[in-house]
């Protein structure tokens, strides 16, 4: 650590961005003159909205959760902090910024809890619509406060600190610096958040919630937690927005604020944290220099309007994403990365026996069981009283059928559907009806038939995703340390890649991989939660024949030390790995033992040649 | 509020309905204008309507049917923009008016109240559209793909069927209804640009209370939103429009997925 601290040049790299950033904001006082529109006032205003911006960014660019309902929490910690300084509680400006924050973060949590219930065009649907309740209670029924449709006139010049300490700010350039400071603070923390597990846990519910809480995250508390923190940036720069103008107006909670937080986001660019900064510039200043011109002055909205439309079809990250792209295309390239090497991995077993002519039939204690297991859809049962036991460290396979309810029983018992009746137990415990997420914590992975990767992260961080959960638990607040010093989860996260054979391919995004690496990806997200018990769902479905065989001397590599449940159609994946095998058909557990004597066993024939024989159109 | 379930059953409700009503309300403004005839103006307002629906869905939503739902939220909002700015620009920002029409003027003696003829009118048209509605959703070969293309997409594309100009036809019978409305409402509210934020929210609203995609939702979630803006005007007219969000914030806690909704279906 000290270390660190001596090498300023490793320092300045670090914070590069809030040095730059400080640099440009130290700077813009002495240029403002000779800006055309440039005032104090407006650059405060833009400060203002960028730090609004900044929970904003967080919430939508890296959580994928687009709210419409921001102004809410704008208004909210604005009126509160008003109300705070005329009444007046406080004389001190910070501790009505502060009260007005928390209380903006407790409307946070209410309408997040409800709103979070809901996703996608709903969710969005359900935060206008808070927005509007919050509008309305402002402007009537609380109106004695809040001065109803006239807002809260006579906001103080800010005081800030105690006793001898104390600072009168009584102009915009004095403003300004209080701006800047918080908005530094602001930037910085949100990057600590990005850059901390808390913030690639959030990129990865972004990029596929599902299959984040399937690898052991609390999704829902996820999202809770980053609206609230959101939250609580639009109360703080609600709050400032009244020390600005010494005035606190109702507009704060209409939907348009919430509407213009949204356009200037996208047209700065999402998930670049600068971009809502960038984006209000555009919009405050366009408005400025626009207001005057006759002809125009009417326009500038639409004319925004339509650079928007253009953003989001186009240039999905904004003004940001666009220099960046370009930046990539003018600065000299590296060569490509290597196509990966054929997998001439070092067979260090190079001669594997044939698992099941060489095991001992497995002997240990039961770790997973289902009693009865049952499920119904209507008048279909899909999967019908099925009682099963799995023994440490065996490998089963599952058969049956189209349409036998393999899958079905297999997401039971991953907890990813409820049975109708049944229970499942895990290690003699009743592990029925707790979700995904918890059964996975516990030590139940599965890997789906259907890739569920998180597609724009890379390899690595995707990999990441199941080692965190892994290694801190269904819940990890914090925020404040950087990801990818954790020399753990690092070591996990190489651990696993090698395993799926995907080490040399760690840098590469998700969605570049090939069919092959990205199926072994699947099982490799499974495997890196360090699963007791690892469920795989048809591993092998849509591969070659070689890179079958291949996949079979993987999983033959990864089975040590596992137990393994496998629902798979190819015989000779099944044969090639299975101690045991169950076959299902209609439902029904029609046979179960070891491979051989499955092969022979008429009803399994009769199953499969029957079906066969029938043929009938799914 | 009738107009409302109209949008929710056709399950099409997106940003840019709003300003999508807006825009029917002056074209019929316009048509009463040169023609004097509110008859003209509603067949103007939905028949532009559906022109402005087809050239903004192959213009521009049809690029995002592949994209995920956060983007199309945010072209339909563009494009709620966009329409509210250029009314702004060509009639300016002052409200306007369309009479009602003399066949409907007056008042009706309700015996408990007084009530004026053109909201019965209204009522009785909605309830109609709804009829019409209910019968091409559920009783029509179009109704049926519909109805299929919002469960699940892919499935009917396979099965041989052209989704991709469904999905154009619901569209733009969409914005059809909004215009229409826009035109049957303009006698009761003004005429502004931004006229639609209002429909806009309570039609979230209902989709929310009563459950996505289902028509029956839409009805129930209809009727109890206006029950509740109704009876609260009464008695505490302040409370009125935090009731109607209280009540969809307690659907939420009971039954996330509405009143009618099926759950898993997003």
């Amino acid at each position: 650590m000290s270390a660190r601290a001596a090498r300023p040049a490793a320092l300045a790299r670090r914070f590069a961005p809030e040095i730059a950033l400080i640099a440009v904001l130290v700077v813009l006082p002495a240029a403002l003159p000779y800006i055309r529109g440039g005032t104090y006032d407006i650059a405060n205003r833009i400060l203002d909205w960028g730090l609004f911006g900044l929970g904003f960014d967080l919430l939508f660019g890296f959580t994928g959760l687009l709210s419409f309902g921001q102004a809410a929490f704008y208004g909210a910690g604005g009126f509160v902090a008003a109300y705070l300084l005329i009444a007046p509680f406080t004389t001190n400006a910070v501790v009505a910024l502060i009260v007005g924050t928390v209380a903006a973060s407790i409307f946070g949590v209410i309408v997040g809890y409800l709103s979070l219930r809901r996703t996608g065009i709903y969710f969005a649907m359900l935060t206008l619509a808070f927005n509007e309740m919050f509008f309305f209670l402002d402007i009537s029924p609380l109106a004695r406060w809040t001065g109803g449709e006239n807002g809260v006139a006579g906001v103080p010049e800010p005081r800030l600190g105690f006793g001898l300490f104390t600072i009168n700010i009584n102009d915009p350039g004095g403003l300004y610096w209080l701006l800047v400071v918080l908005f530094v603070v602001g930037f910085w923390l949100a990057r600590r958040i990005v850059a901390s597990p808390f913030g690639a846990v959030l990129r990865a519910v972004r990029e596929n919630g599902a299959r984040a809480a399937a690898v052991g995250h609390d999704v829902p508390k996820y999202k809770l937690t980053i609206f609230v923190i959101a939250a609580a940036y639009s109360g703080l720069a609600g709050g400032l927005l009244g020390l600005l103008q010494g005035y606190m107006p109702p507009d704060a909670f209409y939907l348009d604020t919430s509407g213009q937080l949204v356009v200037q986001t996208i047209i700065g660019g999402a998930g670049t944290l600068i971009g809502p900064l960038i984006g209000a510039t555009v919009w405050l200043y366009l408005y400025t220099l626009l207001q005057n011109i006759a002809g125009i002055g009417a326009l500038w909205k639409m004319i925004l309007g339509i650079i928007f439309v253009v953003l989001v079809t186009i240039f999905r990250h904004g003004i940001c994403g666009a220099v960046t792209l370009l930046w990539r295309r003018l600065s000299p390239q590296p060569p490509p990365a290597a196509e990966p090497p054929p997998p001439a991995e070092p067979e260090r077993r190079a001669a594997e026996p044939r698992r099941s002519a060489q095991r001992p039939p497995p002997s240990g204690p039961v770790v997973l069981a289902t009693r009865n297991l049952t499920k119904r859809y209507g008048g279909l049962t899909a999967v019908d009283d099925v009682s099963f036991e799995l023994r440490e460290g065996e490998i089963r396979a599952v058969i049956g059928p189209n349409g036998a309810g393999k899958s079905t029983f297999f997401n039971m018992l991953a907890n990813v559907i409820p049975p109708s009746s049944g229970t499942i137990e895990f290690k003699g415990e009743d592990i029925t009806g707790l979700g995904a997420t918890l059964v996975c914590q516990r030590g139940i992975s599965k890997s789906f038939q259907i890739n569920q990767i998180f597609p724009s992260l890379t390899v690595r961080d995707n990999l990441r995703i199941p080692v965190l959960a892994r290694a801190y638990g269904k819940f990890h607040p914090f925020m404040l340390r950087a990801v990818t010093r954790d020399a753990a989860v690092n070591a996990g996260i190489e651990e696993a890649a090698s395993s799926v054979q995907l080490r040399d391919r760690l840098d590469v995004p998700a969605a570049e991989l090939a069919y092959g690496e990205k199926r072994r990806l699947e099982i490799g997200l499974a495997l890196a939660t360090q699963p007791q018990i690892l469920l795989l769902d048809e591993p092998t479905a849509g591969m070659s024949p070689a890179e079958r065989t291949d996949t079979v001397r993987l999983l033959r590599r990864i089975a040590a030390g596992l137990t393994i449940v496998i629902v798979e159609h190819d015989m000779d994946v099944v044969f090639g790995l299975a101690d045991r095998i169950t076959v299902l058909f209609n439902g029904r557990k029609i046979a179960e033992g070891a491979p051989d004597a499955i092969q022979g066993n008429p009803d399994v024939r009769a199953a499969y040649l029957g079906s066969q024989a029938a043929h009938e159109p799914a | 509020m009738g107009l409302t379930i109209i949008f929710g059953a056709l399950g099409v409700v997106n940003f840019a309905h709003g300003a999508l009503y807006g825009v029917g309300a002056y074209a019929g403004f316009v048509t009463y204008e040169y023609t004097g005839s509110f008859v003209a103006a509603m067949a103007a307002g939905a028949a532009f309507l559906l022109v402005v629906g087809v050239v903004v869905e192959r213009g521009l939503i049809r690029l995002y049917y592949q994209r995920p739902p956060e983007d199309q939220i945010l072209v339909t909002f563009g494009v709620a923009i966009i329409l509210v700015e250029a009314l702004r620009a060509v009639f300016g920002g002052l409200a306007r008016n369309i009479p009602a029409p003399s066949w409907a003027a007056g008042i009706v003696n309700l015996r408990v109240t007084l009530y004026p003829t053109y909201r019965i009118d209204v009522l009785a048209i909605v309830g109609a559209s709804l009829v019409l509605l209910y019968f091409i959703l559920y009783r029509t070969r179009l109704g049926l793909i519909v109805r299929a293309g919002i469960e699940d997409q892919l499935m009917v594309n396979i099965l041989g069927i052209n989704v991709t100009r469904t999905f154009l036809t619901v569209f733009g019978l969409g914005a059809m209804a909004a215009g229409f409305a826009g035109v049957i409402n303009a006698p009761i509210v003004t005429v502004t640009p931004d006229m639609g934020a209002d429909i806009l929210v309570q039609s979230f609203v209902v989709v929310v209370i009563g459950g996505v995609g289902s028509f029956w939702g839409a009805v129930v979630g209809g009727l109890i939103a206006g029950e509740i803006l109704a009876l609260t005007a009464m008695i505490q007219p302040a409370y009125s429009q935090v009731m109607l969000f209280t009540v969809m914030a307690l659907v939420l806690i009971l039954r996330p997925q509405g009143l009618f909704g099926v759950e898993g279906r997003q």
